[in-house]
């Protein structure tokens, strides 16, 4: 198994940082896993992204140009990385703000409205949560105990409070996804 | 020795791993993509755990020259920075090699020339390995591909810097520096005592006891016969360091038709390359060059005569493809692909040019 994901969105929506999590659990698991953010002028204010490998075998290249998934959180990512997704992959996002909406045909669509849900629940910082909910609804890649695991390893001792919120915010994005187009 | 899983930056790694190794000083000045070096060992306070001194000097020509005074006095100190500031350095750098002194200079390359862009690149390898400062010097060379080895090589400097005495530099860049990996860390090696440092570099500035005259640590000697003297010692060094000293990867050159050739995030680049071949049918090998001084001349020189060629893949617009040529002496077709500028290839780009620049070519 090797998956090929690229989270992008606004800078301060937690891209970096789903990322890590993600990248944690799965070295908790055991796999092979690469994070390789940009880090150009553009995360000074404006959009971000981070590509993630999680595999079996050892990594080829962290630096990669196609995906297995791409979870997009904002209009520009969408633009820029819709093409990027391989044929039969998965693109998921956040249809807050998304005017003009995904329109292949060859991949499978999925949304989450993490956006609409974490200002309704009151709790904007676990908006990240909801969406790697989403995608691990979609993309079962590491399981519920190594979320948690990768959550302990990659939050400093004095966030670990935290933990049963983010893990409840990950549960919450797991029913909240819906099927645009499916293959 | 235990080891633990950490997840890291390459940037962190090459921190940690001075803490780790019993490194006595770091002189630095910030710059984009490398500033995780300095951020991860303030965040560390070495000072409190090993005595490890970190200091922020006032620029990168401040940096070379406390480490220039650090390592005189046989402690193992080191720099850090990106390619810009590894310019500024150059002057020290050639007084360390003439004087020399082992040290450890990290540059994490990104792309020029002048200010340039913050992005990755390997446009640094002629300054690395062809000089950069003035004389005949050389620098021993690693190339690190991967978050583990951007730690592992922070020991591996110590070692070859104090066997032969000379500046050993981390050519790493943007990509390596920023990735987030694996990374098993070992215990920590304890810094070097008095006592070690006087039995180690029994050359180094650190005092003079009664029973020798005074070490002087200088790069200067206006007689020609000492100096040309001194420099078939350097040389004599060099030699050394290509006899025993030469560090490469091979993956898959046996039965290969064709090979590419790259370091750093290149070879990973080309690693995957090597895989999309492999589903179209090529038989395709990967040599990577771990030392980029020494060069695995005499590696590259035998695969030459077995292959149908050569494409040396490297971030710049065609420098390590020099060494390449001369060590494939035209035994067969050499070429170069590269981005520059802060773009890295994909590794479609890499196959599509091996086909087009060498397998149909």
């Amino acid at each position: 198994m090797t998956e090929e994901i690229i989270i992008a969105g606004f800078g301060g929506q937690g891209v970096l940082s789903m990322g890590k999590i993600l990248a944690y659990s799965g070295a908790m698991q055991d796999k092979e896993v690469s994070w390789m953010p940009s880090y150009g002028p553009e995360m000074r204010g404006g959009t971000a992204n981070v590509s993630v490998i999680i595999s079996d075998e050892r990594i080829s290249s962290p630096i990669i140009s196609q995906f297995d998934t791409a979870i997009i959180l904002n209009q520009q990512s969408l633009d820029k990385f819709e093409h990027s997704v391989k044929p039969g992959g998965v693109l998921l996002y956040d249809p807050n703000g998304i005017i003009h909406p995904p329109t292949r045909t060859d991949i499978n669509i999925y949304k989450v409205a993490a956006t609409e849900k974490s200002a309704e629940l009151g709790m904007s910082k676990v908006f990240n949560m909801i969406v790697l909910g989403a995608f691990l609804k979609v993309k079962p890649v590491v399981t519920e105990e190594f979320i948690e695991k990768g959550l302990q390893k990659s939050l400093p001792e004095r966030h670990h409070k935290l933990i049963p919120a983010n893990l409840e915010a990950v549960q919450t994005g797991k029913s909240l996804v819906e099927t645009v187009h499916k293959l | 020795m235990a080891k633990e899983l950490k997840l890291m930056k390459g940037n962190e790694a090459i921190a940690e791993a001075a803490i780790r190794s019993g490194c006595d000083g770091y002189f630095g000045y910030p710059i984009t993509p490398q500033s995780e070096v300095m951020e991860h060992l303030m965040l560390e306070k070495p000072w409190e755990k090993t005595g490890m001194v970190v200091l922020q000097a006032e620029s990168e020509i401040a940096s070379i020259n406390m480490v220039y005074g650090g390592a005189g006095t046989g402690k193992k100190v080191m720099t850090s920075s990106s390619s810009p500031g590894i310019s500024l350095m150059q002057e020290g750098l050639t007084y360390l090699a003439g004087a020399e002194l082992p040290c450890l200079v990290v540059n994490v390359v990104r792309g020029g020339p002048g200010l340039g862009t913050i992005q990755p690149s390997q446009a640094d390898y002629f300054q690395a390995t062809k000089g950069g400062g003035h004389g005949d010097y050389q620098m021993y060379v690693l190339a690190p591909a991967s978050v583990q080895e951007m730690y592992d090589f922070v020991f591996d400097a110590w070692d070859i810097a104090f066997k032969y005495r000379t500046p050993v530099m981390i050519l790493s860049d943007g990509a390596i520096g920023q990735v987030m990996e694996k990374l098993y860390v070992g215990d920590y090696v304890p810094r070097w005592t008095d006592e070690q440092i006087a039995e180690k570099a029994p050359w180094a500035a650190f005092g003079k006891p009664a029973y020798r005259d005074h070490n002087i640590i200088t790069s200067l000697e206006l007689d020609s016969a000492k100096q040309e003297a001194h420099n078939h010692h350097l040389q004599a060094k060099y030699r050394q360091m290509e006899r025993e000293d030469v560090r490469f990867e091979a993956l898959d050159t046996e039965d290969a038709d064709y090979l590419l050739v790259a370091y750093g995030s290149s070879a990973r680049i080309a690693q995957k390359a090597m895989q999309l071949g492999k589903e179209k049918g090529y038989k395709i090998g990967l040599l990577r060059p771990i030392t980029l001084f020494p060069f695995p001349t005499k590696q590259i020189a035998e695969l030459a005569s077995k292959v149908k060629g050569i494409l040396s893949v490297e971030m710049s617009a065609g420098q390590m493809v020099m060494d390449v040529k001369l060590a494939a002496e035209n035994k067969c077709k050499v070429e170069h692909f590269g981005r520059y500028g802060g773009i890295i290839p994909t590794p479609h780009e890499v196959l599509e040019a091996l086909e087009n620049q060498i397998i149909k070519g």
